[in-house]
């Protein structure tokens, strides 16, 4: 008798699933002249309905530029220098390109298509209006006028749906726990029933009892009402739990976008391996915590060609010189919806197969991380 | 309720303290009113009239302190502050309530026109920052770093002398007689119009630096980012969002300033020559008035006092996280 293990999530196919939302080559300068540092260079990103995508990386990798630049509440000297972000609804296909948006259209469409949960639970809520003020003025920026009672039953009917006591609506911010306020502004993200919800570290303020409750509920949140997630951290041990795809950023780039039980097993980019080897696995035999040499690259002088070369375990001549684009791994045939931007995988310049570390064949099981038989 | 109560108390103790302090200070000084009065007349005072003024002052009775300070404070509550000796004989309390509207009107209309034009100005100026408009910002601190008194004298010498647009000095028109009608209001207005303006060009560039400079912190807050995130109108993010909480730190400005509305005008009320209670200090001081004097600094404590209670109270109906609650 065989039981499936009920953990298994099924790998997300790309192609039976809807895009909600398409960010493609965006580029975002800090600063506008010619000592412009570069945050992000030609990033594609697909979100599909009902997906949660991770977004890690290190600090200054960029994921949180990436999220305000999709959002156009990127703040100055923030430019957006490139690129598109299509948000095309899964319901009744309405959309369009958010950066090329006039301003009223934009207005119109925030919160109601796209809304965000920022990291800092403490100054995301306006200190001096109350809660049920600050959860109904969103609702009726986006009903027609005179819809006030409306507002005020639906901002109840949030309380209640993320555990609130009712009578929390005329409370000011301070006079909630941090933990109330970031399910209050989840509450508020979810006032309009977007279709997409950017979460930037939203519980890294938190104690870990409470991020555990806080993702749980945002979790279950999402069950009930398919809303799709891009979820960014620096925790990937967390995105590894709740995320159906992870992307992983490193100076500006993504670097590798695979589903999450992919990355954790077979990660094929180099970076990717180093930030797994940066915590210790729960289960399995003890392994040396290696962690990544050097420091995250200065976006203001990045390295020529490859941007991890200098941190680089694999490096070779070639990665000093070639910037190597996003685009199919060695495994092609076999895992054709994942991509990673390493030239270890361009069979044109690597110098060998690809190192046993970063080459674990789909279905096969880590060497190095083998997984504990316990049943 | 509990904390209006207790503010409220803090009030009253502060406010006995000063009046304590303003009954004893003057007693510790050397000499007597009828010994400036001598001084007054030169010594052209028959020795009757000297003991005369002895028993008008109260001073040929010995008695102590205590009683004095008692004596004080029933005359305060009868609204009784003495004799001015500069007005002779006229009540200290009629020549406050002479002069006092005057500066209430002047002074307090201009400071509350600075402070609304400095603050919205500065709401615009610190959204929009980054614009062509940053460059109103010098031009508002050159004014405010000219000395008040040269910009008095600046602006009766161009708009009194060179182009008599508005009149150089005094309250109203001398041909007319202080009342309710059209046209004594008309004048009062007109009069009023010149040193108002350098009230209004002195002070507004303060207000501006400091709304602008709390806008653009204020504006990087996350529930501003949120504000906007959520599609609120713009104005809305501006004024309810962004320039709610920037104006808490110049609330406390203003109220401060309203304290000083009746005693910090001196130099704008002798430049224009005009009859308000900081040219009536002044008088008092010049000629050793020494009971207008008393009458004058315990109005000015008094409405400083009240001035600050009034920005508690506004400041917690503004800020729900001053309000003290259990």
């Amino acid at each position: 008798m065989t039981l499936v293990s009920p953990t298994v999530r099924p790998v997300a196919i790309a192609s039976d699933r809807k895009p909600v939302l398409e960010i493609r080559n965006l580029s975002v300068d800090y600063g506008y002249d010619d000592n412009a540092v570069h945050a992000l260079q030609d990033v594609s990103l697909t979100l599909h309905a009902g997906e949660v995508l991770g977004l890690a990386g290190e600090s200054g990798s960029g994921k949180s530029t990436l999220a305000y630049a999709a959002t156009r509440l990127l703040p100055p000297p923030g430019v957006i220098t490139g690129g598109e972000v299509v948000f095309t609804s899964s319901r009744d296909g309405h959309g369009g390109d958010l950066l090329r948006m006039s301003d009223a259209e934009l207005r119109a469409q925030r919160w109601r298509d796209t809304a965000i949960v920022f990291q800092g639970a403490m100054n995301s809520l306006n200190p001096v209006y109350t809660i049920g003020k600050q959860l109904i003025d969103g609702i009726a920026a986006h009903s027609p006028r005179g819809q006030k009672e409306a507002a005020k039953r639906r901002a109840l009917e949030l309380l209640d749906m993320v555990g609130i006591p009712k009578d929390r609506l005329s409370s000011y911010p301070h006079q909630l726990s941090g933990g109330m306020r970031q399910r209050v502004m989840i509450a508020m993200a979810l006032a309009l029933e977007p279709e997409v919800v950017i979460m930037d570290e939203p519980t890294t303020a938190l104690d870990v009892v409470m991020q555990r409750q806080i993702v749980e509920q945002v979790m279950s949140l999402k069950n009930d009402l398919g809303f799709s997630v891009i979820f960014i951290t620096h925790d990937v041990s967390l995105l590894l739990e709740l995320a159906d795809r992870i992307a992983i950023m490193y100076g500006g780039n993504i670097v590798e976008d695979a589903s999450a039980r992919e990355v954790y097993r077979e990660p094929r980019h180099p970076y990717t391996a180093g930030l797994l080897h940066s915590f210790p696995p729960l289960h399995g035999p003890r392994r040396e915590l290696r962690g990544i040499p050097g420091s995250p690259p200065d976006l203001m002088h990045l390295p020529t060609g490859c941007n991890f070369h200098p941190r680089c375990p694999f490096a070779f001549d070639a990665c000093k010189t070639i910037e190597p684009a996003l685009g199919p791994t060695r495994f092609e045939a076999e895992e054709p919806h994942r991509s990673v931007a390493c030239l270890l995988h361009d069979p044109a310049v690597a110098p060998g197969p690809v190192p046993v570390e970063l080459g674990v064949r789909p279905t096969e099981t880590s060497p190095l991380i083998k997984e504990s038989s316990t049943s | 309720m509990k904390f209006l109560l207790r503010r409220v108390g803090f009030y009253l103790f502060t406010a006995w303290a000063a009046i304590t302090l303003n009954f004893f200070i003057p007693r510790m000084l050397p000499g007597d009113p009828v010994q400036s009065l001598i001084n007054k007349y030169q010594g052209r005072l028959s020795t009757d009239a000297i003991n005369s003024l002895r028993v008008l002052f109260g001073l040929n009775t010995h008695t102590t302190l205590w009683q004095d300070y008692l004596t004080y404070w029933s005359n305060l509550f009868h609204g009784d502050f003495g004799i001015s000796f500069t007005y002779f004989p006229t009540p200290v309390a009629d020549v406050i309530a002479q002069s006092l509207p005057w500066t209430l009107m002047l002074v307090g209309i201009s400071t509350i026109i600075g402070f609304v034009l400095g603050t919205l100005a500065g709401v615009g100026l610190g959204w929009r920052r980054g614009t062509w408009m940053d460059g109103l910002l010098p031009v508002a601190n050159f004014f405010s770093a000219i000395p008040y008194f040269w910009l008095g004298l600046i602006a009766i010498a161009i708009f009194g002398v060179a182009i008599p647009l508005f009149p150089a000095s005094g309250g109203y028109d001398a041909g007319l007689i202080p009342s309710f009608s059209g046209d004594f209001i008309g004048s009062a207005i007109y009069h009023a119009a010149l040193p108002a303006l350098t009230i209004v060009v002195s002070s507004v560039a303060g207000w501006i630096l400091s709304m602008r400079n709390m806008m653009v912190t204020v504006s990087s807050e996350d529930y501003v980012t949120v504000a906007q995130a959520k599609g609120l109108p713009e104005r809305r993010v501006m004024f309810g969002y962004a320039a709610r909480n920037a104006v808490l730190p110049s609330i406390s400005g203003f109220a401060l300033s309203l304290g000083f509305i009746v005693g910090g005008t001196l130099v704008t009320e002798m430049v224009f020559s005009y009859p308000g209670i900081g040219y009536v200090l002044f008088q008092a001081i010049g000629s050793k008035d020494y009971p207008l004097m008393q009458g004058v600094f315990l109005i000015i404590t008094l409405s400083v006092l009240v001035a600050n209670m009034a920005a508690d109270f506004v400041y917690a109906f503004l800020d729900p996280r001053t309000r003290q609650e259990g």
